[in-house]
């Protein structure tokens, strides 16, 4: 028996360490942005974030003063200056290319004939000769410097003011909220219709809205561009609101439809004996009971709206007033690849609110995905 | 501030307008047809069978008018010119075999039908089956659920810092590059390197759906009567023989629903090879290649539309699979 227990233990060991190599795996990519979004613009560009707490190595080289720096020191003609700039600390360095750490801080080397070069932990040089100095372009001196870690929240202010994520931060929230109210009213009516009142075509309507489930809604953009510019709705709002709650329905529909089915068939038929007419019954009943399924909608919808890049570039217009966070970000990929803190910031910014409704509504999240999808099987 | 209240109005005139039409008309039928007096059998029977119309009403209009009608429309699009002046019969159609590009994203798309929802799927069994045996289970599903909120821009910045390029001997700031030249490797430029970058880029949907496909299949595991397990447990299965001959057996519909949403997820996949490579280097997709087509330089309406009825198409397998399921359980 002890065996066997201690089998068990190795089990639970290996499962454990297995989920937590997974668990490690599926978070590093969204740990990485959250880090580099706090770090400095020159640190990022120059390490990886997973080096951000360490001190960063750099390596770089700096070039001596010319002749016209050179002053006479008792015997000597002498130039002097500093290699290191702000917070680098020297850990090493050299002369060629070739080699551009070969000496430690403080050593001193002869570079040509009589010409001594030292250079000191502070990042201080003295470069010496006996004879007076020719060169047009400075000794180059190749250094190793560190640079302690160093975090900020500057990106945050400079993308939030100068970089218009704050205008695209207020449109993408007013896409979404009416997006997000708007069909489920729509289709809590729609659904209970489906789900309790008996009329001839309603399996048939049914099954077209499990078919609707899945069209791809690259289909709709060409001709529903035409129709709102015919009917002048042209490209705007009031456009992406009434498209978003066109493909949100079909889902929203068959979510609440599927919950509604499942609630108690005698609370129903005893309002009804009752003598409540459909839209008591509707707004009494049947709204307060599907809670959990408007909620779980609720979320879908928000998510997938907040998310979407496709509909608004399509529905609202392009220019930098118009556009929601995820255009620009895809702006930022575009032309300022470079820019890594600005493009950190500005995703983190972004992935933020949809992170938060998220864990705060997991338990909601979680039930519609199970209505919707086992259910559907 | 200007655009505050315009939300706030619309939210209100919508909700409004909702609560107006349903409350309204329900009225107006029940005036015309009172349930009491003389007749009020009759009226109540007559009311029954205009009533679901009145509820159902809006929500068929917009179904109606933003997904039957727009597919209606592009059905006949793809069959007209660039502009839609000219009928031209199957001429898109023939074209679209005919070109290099659209090759390539039928080529891709079937690429990333194969991987990602089988990917998704084994990842998310084995999420599922890991995270249901510990404690903390709870706290990894989260985690590894999470990449489901983030769209799939955001995605792609986030490994844009994993696939990040810098020349041999530069301090690698990707995440990848960084392991390759640790590991004594030359750094590669992912995204570019054909035809590899395709699945770089699948890795990334991968990464999304996976916790998708773990939440629905730990609910299907969780259901599975215990009698099963404990009966093969005594017969001396191991634990690789329960999972894989007790368990997967037994949730192969559920399995068959998540691959079947995730390859919905895929055909449409748009976003992702939108902002990572924008469909070069042989990556492109259909979904980008009709965006192209839509909306890029001179549009071509004609060839546009012939791509999504393609995509209609692809889809429409999965609809009446879907349908013919439904249609079961309401029996």
């Amino acid at each position: 028996m002890d065996g066997m227990a201690g089998q068990k233990s190795t089990l639970v060991w290996v499962v454990n360490i297995c989920a937590f190599l997974l668990v490690l795996l599926w978070t590093i990519p969204t740990l990485g942005l959250f880090v580099s979004s706090f770090r400095d613009r020159d640190q990022i560009a120059n390490s990886g974030w997973w080096q951000s707490f360490s001190a960063a190595e750099q390596t770089g080289f700096v070039r001596t003063g010319t002749d016209d720096d050179a002053v006479q020191d008792g015997g000597l003609y002498v130039i002097e200056g500093n290699v290191t700039e702000g917070d680098q600390t020297l850990v090493a360095w050299g002369t060629g290319a070739r080699d551009p750490a070969r000496f430690q801080p403080g050593d001193t080397t002869e570079i040509e004939d009589g010409w001594q070069l030292t250079v000191d932990a502070d990042g201080s040089y003295r470069l010496t000769s006996p004879e007076p100095f020719e060169m047009r372009r400075g000794e180059r001196i190749f250094t190793t410097t560190e640079v302690p870690p160093k975090f900020t929240t500057g990106n945050y202010q400079r993308v939030l003011t100068a970089e218009g994520l704050g205008r695209a931060f207020m449109n993408t929230l007013t896409v979404t909220i009416p997006a997000t109210v708007i069909p489920i009213l729509i289709a809590a009516f729609a659904a209970y219709a489906l789900a309790w009142m008996e009329f001839p075509g309603r399996a048939i309507l049914t099954a077209a809205v499990v078919g609707l489930l899945v069209v791809p809604l690259q289909v709709s953009l060409i001709p529903l561009l035409r129709l709102h510019n015919e009917i002048g709705i042209g490209k705007g709002y009031l456009g992406i609101w009434l498209a978003h709650t066109g493909f949100g329905l079909p889902l929203a529909v068959y979510l609440l439809r599927n919950y509604m089915v499942g609630l108690p068939r005698e609370v129903i038929e005893s309002a009804r004996v009752d003598g409540a007419t459909e839209f008591q019954i509707f707004r009494r009943i049947i709204l307060p009971l599907s809670f959990p399924a408007l909620a779980s909608f609720a979320i879908f919808q928000f998510l997938w709206v907040w998310n979407d890049l496709l509909v608004a570039t399509v529905f609202l217009g392009n220019t930098r007033e118009q556009l929601v966070m995820t255009g620009v970000l895809r702006e930022l990929m575009g032309s300022k690849g470079g820019e890594w803190e600005i493009l950190a910031t500005s995703a983190f910014i972004s992935i933020a609110v949809p992170l938060i409704v998220f864990f705060a509504m997991q338990k909601y999240l979680v039930r519609g995905l199970l209505a919707g999808s086992v259910k559907g099987g | 501030m200007e655009l505050f209240w315009l939300a706030i109005s619309t939210i209100a005139i919508g909700v409004f307008g909702c609560v107006a039409w349903f409350w309204g008309s329900n009225m107006v039928l029940d005036t015309i047809y009172p349930p009491k007096g003389p007749n009020a059998g009759d009226n109540i029977r007559k009311a029954n069978q205009i009533r679901p119309w009145l509820f159902l009403g809006p929500a068929i209009l917009f179904l109606t008018m933003y997904l039957v009608y727009p597919v209606i429309d592009s059905l006949w699009r793809s069959l007209h010119n660039s502009t839609g002046s000219r009928f031209v019969g199957v001429d898109n159609y023939t074209w679209l075999l005919g070109d290099g590009k659209f090759r390539e994203s039928m080529r891709n798309n079937m690429l990333w039908l194969l991987v990602v929802p089988a990917l998704s799927t084994l990842f998310g069994l084995i999420a599922a089956q890991l995270t249901d045996r510990i404690r903390w289970g709870n706290i990894g599903k989260s985690l590894i659920f999470m990449p489901m909120a983030i769209s799939f821009v955001g995605a792609g910045v986030i490994w844009k810092f994993i696939y990040e390029f810098r020349a041999e001997g530069e301090t690698q700031i990707g995440l990848l590059n960084w392991i390759v030249t640790r590991l004594g490797g030359d750094p590669q430029i992912w995204l570019t390197l054909i035809p590899w970058n395709n699945f770089f880029l699948m890795i990334v949907l991968v990464w999304i759906q996976t916790g998708f496909a773990m939440v629905i299949l730990s609910a299907a595991l969780r259901g599975i009567p215990e009698e099963t397990i404990e009966a093969a447990i005594l017969d001396g299965a191991s634990p690789l023989q329960v999972f894989m001959k007790i368990k997967v057996p037994q949730i192969m519909g559920t399995i068959a629903v998540v691959w079947t949403t995730i390859t919905i997820v895929v055909l449409k996949v748009f976003d992702i090879v939108f902002v990572m490579t924008n469909g070069q280097w042989g990556t492109q997709v259909l979904a980008n290649l009709m965006y192209d087509w839509m909306f890029r330089g001179s549009p071509d309406y004609g060839r546009g539309s012939a791509i999504a009825i393609v995509l209609m198409i692809l889809v429409t397998p999965i609809m009446v699979w879907n349908i013919r399921n439904a249609r079961k359980e309401v029996r």
